[in-house]
């Protein structure tokens, strides 16, 4: 937390966007949050994504619920509009925002207790709708707002900052994801721009529900050793399964990639997620296998992160799809068609009788 | 990159951009603190310290320190570091009892300085308060040098002048007025001093040698002759046609002078284009408001001769190619101009002469007749004769003369002391932490988005009505507190501490201007191009910190552009960084004494 806000002075060469604006110009309010919380980073991550993209400000819209991580939406692009849910309910929120509106890029930002507690039941069902949205979950471990006590996704064998060991299994969102069917789901750190910018990228522009749960260490309540999501057990225990890289439309794909070695994943708009492998033999387009591979990997009490499954195949229908959502917003729609008039809800009613 | 070894008293003492372009080394950023905090008379010693004149200088500085300004990198105009530095010379309360004492006993060494100017005067500030006596020859009969003869009264008021010379010569000197010094063997040769401060400045004006030179002479004047004529009231006009020849910084005085002495039109004439003039740009800017008209690619031909006197000058005018780095690549005339005069002054430079020492009395002079002086003790060839100011390395100006000043006091006093004058104490760079409490500084860490203030001017039409009425009103105490809250801190230092990071990033989000960056060590270029904001400014070293616990990666600071808003610190949760104000210690003769009896036992 800063006293100050961030002075407005900028580096004289900072690079304009297609739009002519500055990284500075996605930036939101001052931060509120503790001084070397994993969250700010994120936004960090979140402002620079946006930025990248062009993004105008006002075709965003910024979801959350409560909790520290939901603070967050506050804290970047703040011409974006911004509805803050209440206490796990920001997937009915983001489910109504998106039938009524399917221009904006939706993007929803969460915590492990806001999405693996309280509000469980409504990850599961954004995830089933396939909602056309990027969900972050900022995931630490604890309750940081209520001062510390472990959460829904404490590691077996974690110790809080007082000395008690958490003794519960964790429910990893990633697993749940792959699961439930969700066609983009992947996994990041807070510590870690260089993988976690292009991702989220990647999801704001992909179609449907993108996933990405970052390991965002609490630097209060969660930074000690014995903690299994602290800034150092992350670093020790983190490994990239692949290497995402996300090119936008129209941009050519750089040459540092020898052919053969990359293999890319179309987006609808024309951008393109552009896959490296790293070491071992890693399929991020196999459901099974990715399943698999999280679950080797935490077995031995590591971290598997990258792009860990993309749908490549387009085939998985969502949200617009399913429900044949108009083109247009709903606020732009002319009262003749949004309404049915009393004789054409006559015939509705009529159909029940 | 090695990681940087910030415990050289260079490394910190460079980020403060102002004091390390200044000669003198003023502690400029804590002097404008206390400026802001309305503490004048502390603001005023302090800067008394290293240069000596702050009245003076507050008005014509060359002012090193604002072009080096980091303001002036992050908006276009630096802070105005020179005019504040008036601010607290008009305001500050007395002084009395709060200037360096000078003892009764005197240490039995006799000084004697050549030339009443900056640099002897310097020497006898820093000589008097250790017992020397110290005695300063002045072929006029008032002293000032250069600060009297060439700078005129509507810039610099003789009162300010008087007053801070009178400082110096109140502490015990004995002035010898009106005694010229012909010869430097005879004055050795009275076996009376100890050793010879020369500090006779640079008082000869080049000529130009043009067909008419000699028929004109009655009204060809040599710039600083002239202006030094006008100083001690010989001469108190001049034609209503002025040309001044030269386009530097004695040509704007000249201009200036001129208009007040009579002069309808004045013209400066300029050999090369604008890029290539001397002047400083704030002098032009003066002589520009008062509608004195500069003509460029002008190179003098012949003075031209009417009825015996002198009608004008002939110019042939000059094309210039110019290469993509402003360089002149080729050059040729494209035409002839006469413009007429009834009076040229030539201020074309000026250099020193010494016909008045001696080739044989060991004082070796190289191949362009300039004295050879070591440029660290400003000794000459011959053991206890030292020059300063402009007589050491010809003409630059009052602080570089000051600096000389203080260096040579402590040559001298190490020559009295018959210690070696090389080994001199180094110089040393204090911090200390300005952490308050969560969210609090011992200094204004907030950005100020103000412009510069614009200094205010008596008018146009006032100003001219006599040769002394100051230009300059001097910045108002609103404007000064305004003016002050411009400055960067730059001495308020970043500190990392490489052991405690936990690379969270927190730093690099929250820093306004990105100049942090946590990234693989590589070779200087390759780091240089690939931080968050690319570190073009290679004048500027990059910090490099050591190796991270965490990721053995380094962290690295550009300082080029940090605004000192201390957010690093802020947000840092492991106090890795801290803002810490770095004291830079500048040793002057008093320290150097002080190091020198801590030495020596004393007798009981």
């Amino acid at each position: 937390m800063t006293y100050i806000a961030k002075p407005k002075v900028t580096h004289p060469s900072l690079p304009h966007n297609a739009l002519g604006l500055t990284r500075r110009a996605y930036e939101g309010a001052l931060s509120t949050l503790c001084a070397g919380c994993g969250h700010d980073s994120i936004t960090a991550a979140i402002v620079e994504a946006c930025w990248r993209l062009s993004l105008e400000p006002q075709n965003l819209v910024k979801l959350s619920g409560i909790g520290c991580s939901s603070k967050t939406t506050a804290y970047f692009v703040s011409g974006a509009h911004g509805f803050n849910a209440v206490h796990g309910r920001m997937p009915s929120i983001a489910t109504g925002a998106n039938a009524a509106n399917r221009r904006l890029s939706y993007i929803g930002v969460s915590g492990d207790g806001d999405t693996l507690s309280i509000g469980l039941g409504q990850f599961c069902h954004a995830i089933r709708r396939n909602l056309d949205m990027l969900y972050i979950i900022e995931n630490n471990g604890v309750y940081g707002l209520t001062k510390g006590q472990f959460s829904a996704s404490a590691d077996i064998g974690s110790r809080a900052k007082k000395g008690e060991t958490n003794r519960q299994p964790p429910i990893d969102p990633v697993l749940l994801a792959l699961d439930l069917g969700a066609p983009f789901v992947a996994r990041s750190f807070s510590g870690d721009k260089r993988q976690l910018v292009p991702l989220i990228e990647a999801g704001l522009q992909h179609r449907g529900f993108a996933l990405i749960d970052v390991l965002s260490p609490c630097v209060t309540f969660n930074d000690h050793e014995g903690s299994t999501k602290s800034y150092a057990y992350t670093r020790e225990h983190y490994e990239p399964a692949v290497l995402a890289d996300f090119v936008p439309r129209e941009q050519p794909i750089s040459v540092d990639y020898p052919a053969g070695e990359a293999r890319e994943i179309a987006l609808h708009d024309g951008s393109r997620i552009l896959l490296r492998k790293i070491g071992a033999d890693y399929d991020p387009t196999n459901r099974a296998a990715a399943s698999a591979a999280v679950r080797a990997r935490e077995a031995s009490g590591e971290y598997l992160t990258g792009l860990i499954y993309v749908d490549a195949t387009g085939r998985h229908p969502e949200f617009h799809q399913v429900n044949a959502t108009p083109e247009e917003p709903l606020n732009s729609l002319p009262m003749e068609q949004l309404s049915p008039g009393s004789l054409g809800l006559r015939k509705i009613l009529a159909r029940y009788r | 990159m090695d990681a940087t070894d910030t415990s050289h008293p260079d490394y910190y003492h460079r980020v403060v951009d102002c004091q390390w372009a200044c000669p003198a080394h003023t502690d400029v950023p804590e002097y404008i603190r206390l400026i802001a905090q309305g503490l004048f008379t502390e603001a005023y010693l302090l800067n008394r310290q290293s240069n000596v004149f702050p009245a003076i200088l507050g008005r014509v500085c060359d002012r090193p320190c604002e072009p080096a300004c980091r303001r002036g990198r992050i908006e276009s105009k630096p802070v105005a570091i020179c005019r504040l530095k008036r601010v607290a010379a008009d305001n500050r309360g007395d002084i009395t009892g709060r200037l360096p004492s000078v003892p009764r006993l005197k240490n039995g060494k006799r000084i004697a300085c050549i030339g009443a100017g900056c640099a002897s005067l310097t020497v006898a500030n820093d000589l008097l308060p250790l017992g020397y006596e110290v005695t300063i020859f002045e072929q006029y009969d008032r002293p000032g040098g250069l600060m009297r003869s060439n700078i005129p009264s509507f810039r610099l008021p003789e009162a300010v002048l008087d007053e801070e010379v009178g400082m110096i010569l109140g502490m015990g000197v004995e002035l010898r007025l009106g005694e010229r010094i012909d010869s430097l063997g005879a004055l050795i040769q009275t076996g009376r001093f100890d050793a010879v401060f020369v500090g006779s400045g640079a008082p000869k004006g080049k000529e130009l040698r043009l067909p008419g030179r000699d028929e004109a002479a009655a009204n060809v004047h040599i710039g600083i002759s002239w202006l030094e004529s006008v100083a001690f009231g010989h001469v108190d006009r001049i034609g209503g046609r002025v040309l001044i020849i030269g386009v530097g910084n004695t040509a704007m005085d000249c201009c200036r002078t001129s208009l007040r002495l009579g002069a309808q039109t004045v013209r400066v004439i300029a050999r090369k284009p604008r890029g290539f003039f001397k002047a400083s740009p704030w002098e032009l800017e003066d002589a520009e408001e008062e509608n004195v008209e500069i003509l460029v690619n002008r190179l003098p031909k012949a003075f031209v001769i009417e009825n015996g006197r002198l009608a004008g000058m002939r110019f042939e005018c000059m094309e210039y190619e110019l290469d993509a780095r402003g360089r002149i690549v080729a050059e040729r005339v494209a035409g002839e101009q006469f413009l007429p005069a009834d009076d040229v002054i030539l201020a074309i430079g000026q250099e020193n002469a010494f016909p008045w020492i001696e080739r044989d009395i060991g004082v070796e002079f190289d191949q362009w007749n300039v004295p050879v002086v070591d440029a660290k003790t400003f000794q000459s060839t011959r053991p206890g004769v030292f020059f300063g100011g402009d007589a050491a390395f010809g003409p630059k100006n009052i602080i570089w003369a000051v600096e000389h000043g203080h260096q040579a006091a402590i040559s001298i006093h190490r020559h009295c002391q018959g210690e070696p004058l090389t080994e001199r104490l180094p110089p040393g760079v204090n911090l200390q932490s300005r952490k308050m409490g969560m969210h609090e500084w011992a200094y204004a860490n907030d950005y100020a988005p103000i412009e510069r203030r614009l200094m205010p001017h008596v008018s146009l039409k006032e100003r001219f009505k006599k040769l002394n009425i100051e230009v300059e009103l001097g910045f108002s105490a609103e404007q000064a507190a305004e003016e002050a809250q411009r400055c960067l801190n730059c001495d308020v230092q970043t500190v990392f501490s490489a052991k405690l990071c936990i690379e969270c990033d927190a730093c690099i989000d929250i820093c306004p201007v990105d100049c942090l960056t946590i990234t693989n060590n590589g070779p200087e270029p390759e780091l240089r191009a690939h931080l968050k904001a690319p570190a073009e400014n290679l004048a500027q070293p990059l910090y490099v910190s050591a190796a991270l616990p965490q990721t053995g990666r380094v962290m690295v600071k550009d300082e080029d552009l940090c605004v000192h808003c201390g957010l690093c610190a802020e947000r840092c949760p492991t106090a890795a960084w801290d803002m810490q104000k770095s004291l830079l210690s500048w040793p002057h003769v008093e320290d150097e004494a002080r190091a020198l009896e801590q030495r020596q036992p004393k007798i009981a």
